[in-house]
């Protein structure tokens, strides 16, 4: 009863607000229109986008998995701006870890709720190193399995404000990850000697290739390029290749190419400017998100996300849970937050996507709040006030 | 016979030699080679009484250009060392096959130290890869790539000084592969206890003798938690027995993530076959590319050090190239060889005309030939 009375005087409080801001946005468009479409043609590659009059009456419920490390600490963050931002949006939190599976929920009972609500945040679930024996396959690919997310997407940009080594620089990861190199199919034939399998199918082979010529199109990209080992594993990286190859085909528009991993890593750091879009199979892409992460700032500024044919899953773009900050309230939230605009756009709550995502660039632009591997002494709470107090 | 003549060319009677060995000579041509370079230990340096052998492979495209210069380098130097050229253009067998001439491995097992320029190597024409072959023949275990900022050379990082030491014989590369069924291909990565321990021993070995600091492994087991995991154990196996060298462990994408963004905070590297190709090469674009970058692959029988750029075959022959890769792997070879005077004085003259920038080659924003390049090298040398 109470929660009801408190979210009924929260919905009147914030028409009130919203009336006032409808004037005030309109103003503001007749005032600015030009520039501030220029601003979100370079940003979000979307018509301008008003505050809905009427505002849906549902709300969205998301599965939340806080993940291992800093994760706990940078949702509740992400929880404290969504509220501000007053995003219809409730979260399903399942806390699922494989270092701690006391306190976990089980596998089964996370992939359901993902099914069920189709839309998921998560922070990073870490891999404990030992391997006692026993089940191969880590929680993080037994979910991935389990959903069927075989395709990541990392859009690499770099954040206006924040300088790196590479400044400018724009373009996407599509990495395959159900198969590859992670298929935890291992053993040990004589004491001493170890064999691991690398799987390479032509169904998933096809399917990554498609979704990246799809996402190509779709994001008005110019040219995709196929990393791969074929020089080396013939058959293996060849039928990746040969799949890739086979699909461009059918893409006349976009402009396909290939390279060898290891020239493709020496590219990335001496001109990561000739990228567009990158389609390559498991442990590849999870070497080149990590690379390129680097390239515009490091593992807390880059978002990413996983699809299957009917989940989304997002979260950072390069996994690192960033064990050695828990607690001391210094990990970097921009990265969760940026995935979690993301998700917010594929709900189709742009506005409130655009919200934060302005809050966040602005905050970043500004320079003053940094936390430590931005340069600056801020904290992780600092920061998330700062988005707060950016918001409209 | 063939001994007979290089003793006298060198000056040392036969006679007296006997008496320097413990083992007799065999007209085996290897073991000659080895016993030429017998020293005598004074003050605890070694000292070498001849010329030492050493063959070179100068390669297609702009090899011969690059490895001339860097034996005019070495003569200005007054490097003791004669060099063996062998072609390895393939030759038909009996069998109707293209092989490697049978020379390079003559030469090869004589001289034990060979220095490789750039091979263009043929697609699909179904001869054997020269790296292969010398690799199995030579148990070619470790390749070692040096990563140093060159002053003068700016790219966006500054003060490189990284060691990547690649296991070079199995891992991803063991060539194991098949078609399960139509659509399924099956790879498989092989680690050994052997190989890993043995290219985790010299990693250590490299460490101490270059007098590095720390050994970092790469891996990733936490995804293959059982080969990726035997290596991890035979590194820490090794770390336990040298405790002189600090050692650190870190999964393959934190080091990619830390490597653009910081890299300085990596010293020796030490990792499975795949990742080290792709590190190394990370690591050569940190620095400028593989046009600076020198090589070596160390094996059990010998070594053999190469410049890892491609043939260039668009300036070949137009006196355009930079043999500073060439160059930087033949100091490798030296201190391989145990002539580290001589590398350090090479290297300095080399690292002191790039950082004047005034006689550099095109690739470096240069309008130098390669001629005036090696020449201002040998001035610089031969003056120190």
């Amino acid at each position: 009863m109470a929660a009801t009375l408190k979210t009924c005087v929260f919905t009147v409080v914030k028409n009130t607000t919203a009336q006032q801001g409808i004037s005030k946005f309109i103003n503001y468009l007749t005032a600015n229109a030009p520039s501030r479409l220029l601003h979100q043609d370079q940003t979000h590659q979307q018509a301008s986008i008003a505050e809905p009059i009427s505002r849906p009456s549902g709300r969205h419920m998301v599965t939340l998995v806080p993940g291992d490390g800093v994760g706990p600490e940078i949702m509740a963050g992400v929880q404290e701006v969504f509220k501000a931002a007053g995003v219809p949006v409730d979260f399903e939190e399942k806390f699922i870890s494989e270092i701690s599976p006391n306190t976990s929920s089980t596998l089964m009972d996370v992939v359901e709720s993902f099914k069920r609500n189709k839309v998921g945040l998560k922070g990073i679930i870490t891999t404990p190193t030992f391997f006692k024996g026993g089940v191969l396959q880590t929680l993080n690919m037994r979910i991935r399995r389990e959903l069927d997310l075989f395709a990541n997407v990392v859009w690499v940009k770099s954040l206006p404000g924040f300088t790196t080594r590479h400044n400018n620089l724009d373009f996407v990861i599509i990495r395959e990850q159900t198969e590859g190199e992670y298929s935890a199919l291992e053993h040990e034939s004589i004491p001493g000697v170890v064999e691991s399998l690398k799987i390479v199918t032509r169904k998933n082979s096809m399917r990554i290739a498609k979704f990246a010529f799809d996402y190509a199109m779709r994001h008005s990209r110019k040219k995709v390029t196929a990393v791969h080992k074929a020089n080396i594993m013939k058959l293996g990286d060849g039928l990746f290749l040969q799949c890739c190859s086979d699909i461009s085909k059918l893409y006349p528009k976009i402009e396909f190419e290939t390279m060898i991993i290891d020239n493709c890593c020496m590219q990335l750091v001496s001109n990561p400017y000739q990228f567009d879009v990158m389609v390559m199979p498991n442990l590849y892409g999870n070497i080149v998100d990590n690379l390129a992460a680097g390239l515009v700032g490091g593992a807390g500024v880059v978002p990413g996300e996983s699809y299957s044919s009917n989940v989304a899953v997002f979260e950072q773009g390069a996994r690192h849970a960033f064990a050695e900050a828990v607690g001391k309230n210094i990990a970097n939230p921009t990265a969760t937050l940026l995935a979690s605009c993301n998700m917010l756009n594929h709900i189709h709550l742009e506005y409130h996507s655009k919200l934060i995502q302005d809050a966040v660039l602005k905050v970043i632009k500004s320079g003053k709040v940094c936390t430590q591997d931005m340069g600056g002494y801020s904290s992780t709470s600092d920061f998330i006030h700062a988005v707060v107090n950016s918001l409209p | 016979m063939a001994a007979k003549a290089l003793f006298r060319s060198v000056g040392i009677p036969i006679s007296t030699f006997h008496l320097n060995l413990s083992v007799p000579v065999k007209s085996n041509l290897g073991l000659v080679s080895q016993s030429l370079a017998v020293c005598n230990h004074t003050n605890g340096r070694r000292k070498y009484s001849s010329k030492r052998l050493v063959t070179m492979i100068p390669g297609d495209g702009i090899g011969p250009e690059i490895s001339v210069s860097v034996k005019q380098i070495f003569s200005a130097a007054g490097v003791p060392i004669e060099w063996e050229d062998v072609d390895v253009t393939p030759v038909k067998g009996p069998d109707g096959k293209f092989r490697l001439p049978p020379k390079i491995f003559e030469s090869m097992n004589k001289t034990k130290v060979g220095l490789k320029g750039p091979l263009a190597t043929p697609i699909g024409k179904g001869h054997q890869s020269l790296n292969l072959a010398l690799r199995k023949a030579f148990t070619l275990f470790a390749n070692v790539r040096p990563c140093k900022s060159i002053e003068g050379f700016e790219t966006p990082y500054k003060n490189v000084d990284i060691v990547t030491i690649r296991e070079n014989t199995e891992g991803e590369y063991s060539g194991i592969e098949h078609v399960i069924v139509e659509g399924v291909v099956q790879s498989i990565k092989l680690i050994t206890e052997t190989a890993s321990r043995r290219v985790a021993e010299y990693a250590f070995k490299y460490a101490r003798e270059n007098k590095r600091s720390t050994v970092t492994a790469v891996h990733k087991a936490n995804i293959m938690r059982m080969s990726d995991g035997l290596f991890l154990k035979c590194c820490r196996e090794v770390a336990a027995k040298n405790k002189d060298i600090k050692f650190t462990e870190m999964y393959l994408d934190t080091v990619c993530l830390n490597l653009v963004q910081d890299p300085l905070s990596f010293d020796v590297l030490v990792m499975p076959n795949l990742y080290g190709d792709i590190l190394s090469d990370l690591c050569a674009g940190l620095i400028g590319g593989l046009g600076v970058t020198p090589s070596g692959n160390i094996g059990e029988e010998g070594a053999i050090f190469e410049s890892v750029h491609g043939t260039a075959p668009d300036i070949a022959g137009k006196n355009k190239a930079n043999p500073t890769a060439l160059l930087l792997s033949s100091v490798m070879m030296l201190r391989y060889m145990d002539l580290p005077t001589y590398a350090d004085r090479i290297e300095k003259a080399c690292f002191d005309v790039i950082k004047e920038g005034k006689h550099l080659t095109g690739d470096l924003k240069g309008k130098a030939t390669c001629t005036e390049f090696t020449e201002e090298i040998c001035l610089k040398v031969s003056s120190s």
